[in-house]
């Protein structure tokens, strides 16, 4: 029998698995491992079915354009979702113009210029900010951002899109400059002796050739932290202010703003079960589940294809 | 097919990729997963001290609270449960059947019950207190009194600045309770809408919903531009109460126990639990020294409005 | 014409910029609660109950409460995210069931807190029948700390070197027999690192216990699995929304607990992170 030593490889055991007649617990032990491994894809269609089962009658219980109405005030039957829906992508979108270039330019700071020893503090610091559970952060945003937001700007209230946006953007930075310095130090040496060889200087050498050559790596990067962001409950609850308005005008991230996640928090455990209004926050679930979906597939698409190209593991 | 070790097959087998443990281990998983319901009926609360699940109103909470606390450090073999989240949270609960006594703020709208007999429980009212709803703004704002007919216009966004008011020129922001508390159903059929039947009107879509009774002190206490309602029992010193008049004329009346108990305050209502059926054991003996005086005492203490002496 | 080394220096100095624009709230938000908390924490506000309304005493039921869930996290998770880890490092072949299990642990990953709440909900409290209870709030924790577990798992089961399993095999071991006494044993640091990253994110969220666990004022210790329980995210959240007349007090001491709790179990990962890598024969 020849053995292939592949180091690189994590299925060889199969073909190294002795022929001999297995003992039956470990056949059983075995069985149970085959079992787990097939149980998350039951998890996950056992999520989406549960979704789908306890949203669906909400399609039947009121119309299409009840539920795409700009309207959102369920004691009276009225379930336009759009305010919720438009709010939630308004607070994450000014949450990633605020942590996209932060935690970018902070990812190149720790990777490329930082000395030795700033990048051993640093690297922690960031760790602890990801594990700042968020309702301590939406306390925090409550008794001293919103306050002073209203008064710096001079706006009637604190309680703003603008304050949620703070507030996630401070959890999707963790997630942005962990995965975005993982993908510029994965650029390979030689590209930056290259640059350097051909009289670059280091700043030409980190925004021409190592930022470029991270591209997907920092798209996987930017993917996750939106993610982290759409889903997030506490931390926007407690400082949005949850007006159901439609944030169409100019100055909408200046305004409150309700979001999917806080109307679910804040309105699911009123609801009778079977009512009408239940099977709509579980609509609004299932928009949460498909949209955070979206984002983490492309995410995962773009790191098979950072992987094929150079072979560095980007996902922590 | 039957499960065979993986060394005891044959190299054709071995090689193909087609994954029929995988289906196999699905079906395992199902079976495991639908194994698992706790039977229905069997009670999940095992051991000796009985717990009493008290969920409902955020008005009523610290109230609740209150009296669980006074309640079980007399019985130390109850346990009580409190928890808030709007008057039509704990309705639902009792619905559910995964709470014993639900608080509301509001009376059970005839849907509620109807869905309650459907499930097969009989809902039964027991009034525990009276409330008013004080409406408030932060103490720097020289608006002092409005009538129903200005506060309705504010908040259904017909006034939007103070100075159309009386007040400064300042933008009126609002404050409100989540749609499934008692007290925001209350405001608005009483206030908003005047209390007629045919009125149509809602809150402006500016309004902020805010989760808690508590989370509208907060904002009026820090921010000029505000105006909210919250029950008497949250009006802290540190919020300016208005005095409410039925019309421009007046009278202009202040809401405190006096105010509500002769009718002269409009906004004020009564405060419920109920429970799925007619009480027994534990539930009764705890309903009854709520409505008691020790209980009503503690209403009275928290600024909220003692039931009259006798028993309605 | 600018110099090349002109526009380094703004560039170097713009990104040393942002870093502390990062970096200073950060420092800030943790120095505030330690700041205006640690008045607040003394040998009875960890060792009490909450009286008054929860004004007053300590917040012992909340401590517990998020301790026994936190364990009640791990106990659900890890099995399932171990053994799924092996599956995937030792077991899978590159098929379209692998490929469908990894994508399951991605999604699983990117869920919404709130929506395993919603399914917690749904499936634990009402449909098997557990009620609000701590059971079903750590089996619906566990189910979101799962792809956590999975993924570390899968990578410490992966830098194992080969020839261990090769010399294993040859001396006459069975797979199994290799795995349990050759790869999980060195593999062991990364996975217990992995389950503790997985539990800091866990004990630190309210969302997911919201209608499965969380009890709006307990003030006893939980007697069994099927007990509600006080926990200390909700709890912040309720002191600092809900109840009127809270001293700010209370709440930052409440936060700092919690925060250092989890920041805590981020601290123990760490030290079992270098304490290995010294360790480490190969």
């Amino acid at each position: 029998m020849t053995v292939h030593l592949e180091p690189d490889s994590n299925i060889p055991n199969q073909r190294l698995a002795k022929q001999l007649p297995v003992h039956w617990r470990e056949f059983a032990i075995e069985s149970l491992i085959r079992v787990a491994g097939v149980s998350t894809i039951g998890f996950v269609a056992l999520i989406l079915a549960f979704l789908l089962l306890e949203g669906a009658p909400a399609f039947w219980q009121t119309s299409w354009r009840v539920l795409l109405g700009q309207r959102w005030y369920p004691i009276f039957g009225i379930y336009g979702i759009l305010p919720l829906v438009l709010g939630s992508l308004l607070v994450t979108a000014g949450a990633v113009v605020i942590a996209v270039p932060l935690g970018l330019a902070t990812a190149i700071f720790v990777a490329e210029i930082a000395p030795r020893w700033l990048r051993e503090i640093l690297k922690p610091l960031i760790e602890v900010i990801a594990g700042v559970p968020s309702v301590v952060l939406g306390f925090l945003g409550m008794v001293a951002v919103a306050p002073l937001i209203r008064q710096e700007l001079g706006i009637p209230t604190g309680l703003t899109a603008l304050t949620g946006s703070l507030m996630l953007a401070y959890m999707a930075l963790p997630t942005i400059i962990t995965i975005a310095e993982d993908a510029l130090d994965a650029v390979p040496t030689t590209y930056r002796d290259g640059a350097y060889a051909l009289g670059a200087t280091q700043w030409q050498t980190i925004w021409r050739v190592i930022v470029p050559a991270a591209r997907s790596g920092i798209l996987v990067a930017i993917m996750l932290g939106i993610g982290r962001v759409v889903g997030e409950t506490m931390a926007v609850m407690m400082v949005t202010g949850n007006a159901a308005r439609m944030p169409m005008e100019l100055d909408a991230i200046l305004r409150p703003v309700r979001t999917m996640t806080a109307t679910i928090a804040a309105e699911m455990g009123e609801v009778a079960r079977g009512s009408t209004h239940y099977h709509v926050l579980f609509v609004i679930g299932l928009v949460l589940f498909v949209l955070t979906f979206i984002v983490n597939a492309i995410a995962s698409l773009l790191t098979i294809g950072a992987r094929e190209r150079r072979g560095g593991r980007l996902m922590r | 097919m039957v499960l065979v070790p993986q060394s005891q097959r044959r190299p054709s087998q071995r090689m193909k990729s087609t994954p029929i443990r995988g289906i196999w281990a699905c079906m395992i998983f199902c079976l495991a997963l639908s194994a698992c319901r706790v039977p229905e009926g069997t009670s999940p609360t095992p051991g000796a001290a009985q717990t009493i699940q008290n969920k409902g109103s955020d008005t009523m909470v610290n109230l609740a609270l209150a009296w669980a606390e006074a309640y079980t450090a007399k019985h130390p073999e109850i346990r009580i449960a409190v928890t808030g989240g709007g008057s039509g949270t704990g309705i639902a609960a009792l619905i559910n059947r995964t709470a014993d006594i639900a608080n509301a703020s509001r009376e059970m709208k005839p849907e509620e019950k109807a869905e309650a007999r459907a499930n097969g429980i009989e809902p039964v009212e027991h009034t525990v207190a009276g409330d008013a709803i004080a409406v408030v703004v932060h103490p720097s704002n020289p608006v002092d009194r409005l009538t129903i007919d200005q506060i309705s216009d504010i908040f259904t966004g017909a006034i939007t600045n103070w100075s159309q008011v009386g007040g400064e020129n300042r933008p009126i922001v609002l404050l409100s309770r989540e749609s499934n508390s008692g007290t925001h159903v209350y405001f608005l059929e009483t206030v908003i809408r005047k209390g007629q039947p045919d009125n149509n009107a809602l809150f402006s879509p500016d309004t902020l919903l805010m989760p808690s009774s508590e989370g509208i002190s907060n904002e009026i206490r820090q921010n000029p531009n505000a105006i909210g309602y919250d029950g008497l029992g949250y009006v802290t010193p540190d919020q300016k109460v208005i005095a409410v008049g039925v019309s421009a004329a007046g009278p202009f009346v202040l809401p405190n126990a006096t105010t509500v108990k002769d009718g002269s305050y409009p906004i004020a209502r009564f405060l419920y639990m109920y429970t799925a059926g007619e009480p027994t054991g534990a539930i009764r003996d705890y309903l009854d020294w709520i409505r008691g005086p020790e209980g009503q005492a503690i209403v009275a203490e928290l600024g909220f409005v003692p039931l009259a002496e006798e028993k309605e | 014409m600018v110099s090349r080394y002109t526009t380094q220096k703004i560039a170097f100095a713009l990104l040393t910029l942002t870093a502390i624009i990062v970096v200073v709230p950060i420092v800030l938000v943790i120095g505030v609660i330690f700041y205006h908390g640690a008045t607040a924490i003394n040998w009875e506000f960890l060792t009490s109950m909450p009286r008054a309304g929860m004004r007053e005493g300590g917040i012992l039921p909340a401590i517990v409460g998020t301790v026994i869930l936190t364990f009640g996290t791990a106990i659900a998770a890890i099995p399932l995210g171990i053994a799924t880890a092996i599956y995937l490092a030792e077991y899978a072949r590159d098929n379209w069931l692998t490929r469908l299990i990894r994508l399951s642990i991605i999604n699983l990953a990117g869920i919404p807190s709130i929506v395993y709440g919603l399914f917690g909900l749904g499936l634990f409290v009402l449909f098997m029948n557990l009620g609000t209870s701590i059971i079903a709030g750590s089996l619906t924790l566990g189910l979101m700390t799962v792809p956590v577990v999975v993924s570390t798992a899968e990578e410490a089961i992966l830098s194992v070197p080969q020839a261990f399993r090769v010399v294993s095999i040859s001396l006459g071991g069975t797979r199994w027999q290799t795995i349990r006494y050759q790869v999980l044993p060195h593999a062991l640091p990364g996975i217990i690192t992995g389950v503790i990253l997985g539990l800091e994110r866990a004990a630190g969220e309210t969302a997911p216990i919201l209608f499965t666990v969380a009890a709006f004022y307990l003030p006893r210790l939980p007697h069994s699995l099927f007990d509600q329980t006080m926990a200390l995210p909700y709890h912040l959240y309720v002191i600092a929304t809900q109840v009127p007349g809270m001293p700010l007090q209370i709440q930052y001491g409440t936060a700092l607990v919690l925060l250092a709790l989890v920041l805590s179990l981020n601290l123990v990962a760490t030290l079992v992170r270098s304490y290995f890598r010294r360790r480490r024969q190969w």
